[in-house]
């Protein structure tokens, strides 16, 4: 199993240094940074006294240590928490941007022009930590969906983002969901109004360019009664040699028979075969399914960042409301994923399903953490996990820590959960075919993933094969 | 030239070999049968023919078409054109049987330079080889051999090779396991594919295969050696007699 041992190996594609003149402001943080960052957004006043609120909560906050994983403590004083191209117009058009950023985006491989007239999908790119681009906005506007980036929505629609903002991931929440309540710099808004169907998938690329630059994106999306909405998110970073922190936020709304699929390609640096200079990717996710018949599915595939440390969850608050989560999460190298996920039962009749396929490869270690929780009033609330590894190599490792918490008699809640490895006999198998070590074990993984795969949207779905193909270049053989 | 030709091979796994010596020239249009009793190296044979990794040639050649074969990687051999049916088929669990078969069939075809099949023209030679196989359409849209039975997994590797079109098949004890209905199935997809341009070792402890698929030539091997090669009567012999006759035969000789 020689090849096994140069699995991690493959060079992170996508590494580079933007060199764009940034508007920066000093490092570390306290009351006149969040001041600072404020208003260099206009923002509204109750949205400076909800982060400097966050702000001395976070004060009073210890960072967390339950996870399983060490990573090297963060200097939160070192950190700058804005930065923004220098020149931040509103774009009319493409050729108003700068072309150097422009090309940074044709190396990630999307380029926005391509993008408008082949795909039909919108895309609001977030480069560090101000938008600079969002494209379909008058299609959108035509059926009063609103997708814009999360500084233009707090000037054009503060009530909006009054109304919401906080709602499902309080700024009280985590350590880290807190200290992005109080500097989030910018990220995506989504509303989509009753009974409209967004006709695109909406998307972001989220990018981090600048040594030191915490990214602390805050995303909240909003289906209104009997709406729905797809929305992808993906993610690349260059090389970099120090660890980069990032802790976003993505709190989800859907009303009364509304749907809202949020789907993640994941690709950070993972740092180097040491582990060196890869992200720490702390992220907070939640949707909350408030009304009746609402709908929230995640679908994420981690291929990405040093260590990864995330839960998106659901709270099933409406009758008959349904959380989904299907994850694929690959480490190698010295790549930790901790990651998972929580369902809330507080509902009748709702109901969850969890997927999650784990591959470890190299020193890889995968931990899959998950919480079900039906609560008292939840009647015929029902859950089915499935949480299912795979080993490549005798040095990683694969965990698994459900809990399950039931306090209502008629719910019915099933853990399913297997660990597996790619077998000689497999590839030898497959290479009296005729097909290659490599195409084989990029086969034997599709086929693991499958049933994540497909959930994701189609050209997704396509980018995530490819991914985990590239990702596992020699690992087996 | 021989479509095959085996010269003193030697080899087998860490150290110890299992074949000692093997001399057997296969030509196109041939079928020749490999009997032995158990642990005599009939399976050891076909697993360094089709290169497993585990396995090592120590000494001796083999020329597959007119090259070293052991200058070729195993799926290079594949693309050759040999093809090595399982004693034991894998399971692929969540690949289709028809995805696993158009990636295979796409290397091959890229291998030789031309250009991959396009999905109806695959769609098309799907169904026609499930006929001539006698194979449930549904056990094609199925992950490779994953909740298979018995019978199902070896009527697959035909599939396999009936769709693949190998110019040497090895099948390795491809009768072990199936009762006589699905034997007779099994047998008949391996003569509909039987033609004067390919040629098929077929690997068996019994003789009843035979039977059925009626081979040019029988070899018998006993400790690594092919100890005696005949026509198809020599199956019956073997049948009648029991190993123990050649046991005896090759120690009074020894």
């Amino acid at each position: 199993m020689e090849a096994i041992e140069t699995l991690a190996q493959q060079e992170y594609k996508e590494g580079w240094v933007t060199d764009i003149e940034m508007e920066t402001a000093p490092p570390g943080l306290n009351e006149d940074i969040i001041r600072f960052i404020s208003a260099k957004k206009n923002e509204p006043a109750f949205l400076l006294e909800w982060r400097l609120k966050a702000y001395r909560h976070w004060l009073t906050m210890k960072e967390p240590n339950w996870q399983y994983m060490a990573y090297p403590p963060v200097d939160y004083q070192d950190i700058v928490y804005y930065a923004a191209p220098k020149n931040t117009p509103q774009y009319n058009s493409l050729d108003e941007v700068d072309p150097e950023l422009l090309e940074t985006y044709d190396k990630l491989g999307i380029p926005l022009e391509e993008q408008k007239v082949l795909a039909g999908v919108a895309v609001d790119a977030v480069f560090d930590s101000v938008s600079v681009h969002t494209t379909f906005k008058d299609k959108l506007a035509e059926l009063s969906i609103i997708f814009c980036s999360f500084s233009e929505a707090a000037q054009e629609h503060p009530d909006l983002v009054e109304k919401y903002l906080g709602t499902v991931v309080p700024y009280r929440d985590n350590f880290f969901a807190t200290l992005n309540s109080a500097v989030f710099s910018d990220g995506s808004f989504c509303y989509i109004p009753p009974g409209v169907r967004c006709p695109m998938e909406l998307s972001t690329y989220f990018r981090i360019n600048t040594a030191g630059t915490g990214q602390f994106e805050r995303t909240l999306i909003i289906a209104d009664e009997g709406s729905y909405v797809s929305y992808l998110e993906g993610c690349t970073a260059p090389m970099r040699d120090e660890n980069q922190l990032h802790a976003a936020v993505v709190e989800l709304v859907a009303l009364k028979d509304a749907q809202i699929k949020y789907s993640t390609v994941q690709n950070w640096y993972p740092g180097n075969e040491e582990g060196k200079g890869g992200v720490y990717n702390f992220v907070t996710k939640r949707g909350a399914c408030k009304g009746e018949n609402s709908k929230i599915s995640w679908t994420q595939v981690e291929t990405g960042s040093a260590i990864t440390w995330k839960y998106p969850s659901v709270i099933l608050q409406g009758d008959h409301s349904i959380g989904e989560f299907y994850s694929v999460a690959l480490t190698r190298n010295k790549q930790v994923a901790d990651t998972g996920t929580k369902m809330i039962h507080v509902g009748k009749n709702s109901r969850s399903t969890v997927v999650s396929k784990g591959i470890s490869a190299g020193n890889g270690q995968n931990v899959y953490r998950g919480r079900i929780q039906v609560l008292k009033k939840a009647d015929g609330a029902r859950n089915y996990t499935q949480c299912d590894s795979m080993l490549i190599g005798d040095r990683c490792g694969a965990h698994t820590f459900p809990y399950i918490d039931v306090g209502n008699n008629s719910a019915s809640v099933e853990h399913e959960a297997s660990t597996a490895r790619i077998s000689e006999d497999q590839l030898f198998y497959c290479k009296t075919r005729g097909i290659s070590t490599e195409d084989a074990i990029s086969m034997i993984i599709n086929g693991f993933c499958k049933e994540v795969f497909q959930e994701l949207p189609m050209e997704f779905a396509v980018e995530a094969k490819k991914l985990l193909g590239i990702s596992l270049e020699g690992s087996v053989g | 030239m021989a479509l095959l030709e085996i010269k003193d091979l030697r080899g087998g796994i860490k150290d110890q070999d299992i074949i000692n010596g093997i001399d057997l020239t296969v030509d196109r249009g041939e079928v020749h049968a490999i009997m032995g009793p158990n642990g005599s190296g009939k399976s050891t044979l076909g697993k360094i023919l089709a290169g497993h990794e585990e396995y090592e040639e120590t000494g001796g050649t083999v020329r597959f078409q007119d090259k070293d074969l052991f200058e070729l990687t195993p799926e290079e051999r594949a693309n050759e054109g040999m093809f090595l049916a399982f004693q034991y088929p894998v399971e692929i669990p969540g690949v289709s049987n028809a995805y696993f078969l158009r990636a295979a069939m796409n290397e091959r075809l890229k291998y030789r330079g031309e250009p991959e099949i396009s999905a109806g023209a695959f769609r098309r030679l799907l169904n026609e080889k499930m006929k001539q196989v006698d194979m449930d359409p549904e056990l094609a849209r199925r992950p490779v051999n994953e909740d298979f039975s018995g019978g199902e997994k070896k009527r697959n590797e035909i599939f396999h090779m009936a769709v693949l079109e190998p110019t040497l098949s090895i099948l390795d004890e491809t009768d072990s396991g199936l009762d006589i209905d699905a034997m007779r199935i099994v047998a008949h997809g391996i003569n509909q594919q039987r033609t004067a341009d390919n040629a098929m070792i077929v690997i068996t402890h019994y003789q009843r295969l035979l039977d059925y698929v009626v081979p040019d030539y029988v070899h018998v091997m006993y400790q690594g050696r092919i100890v005696k090669s005949g026509r198809k009567e020599l199956a019956f012999e073997l049948e009648e007699k029991g190993y123990e006759w050649i046991r005896e035969e090759v120690e009074a000789a020894g």
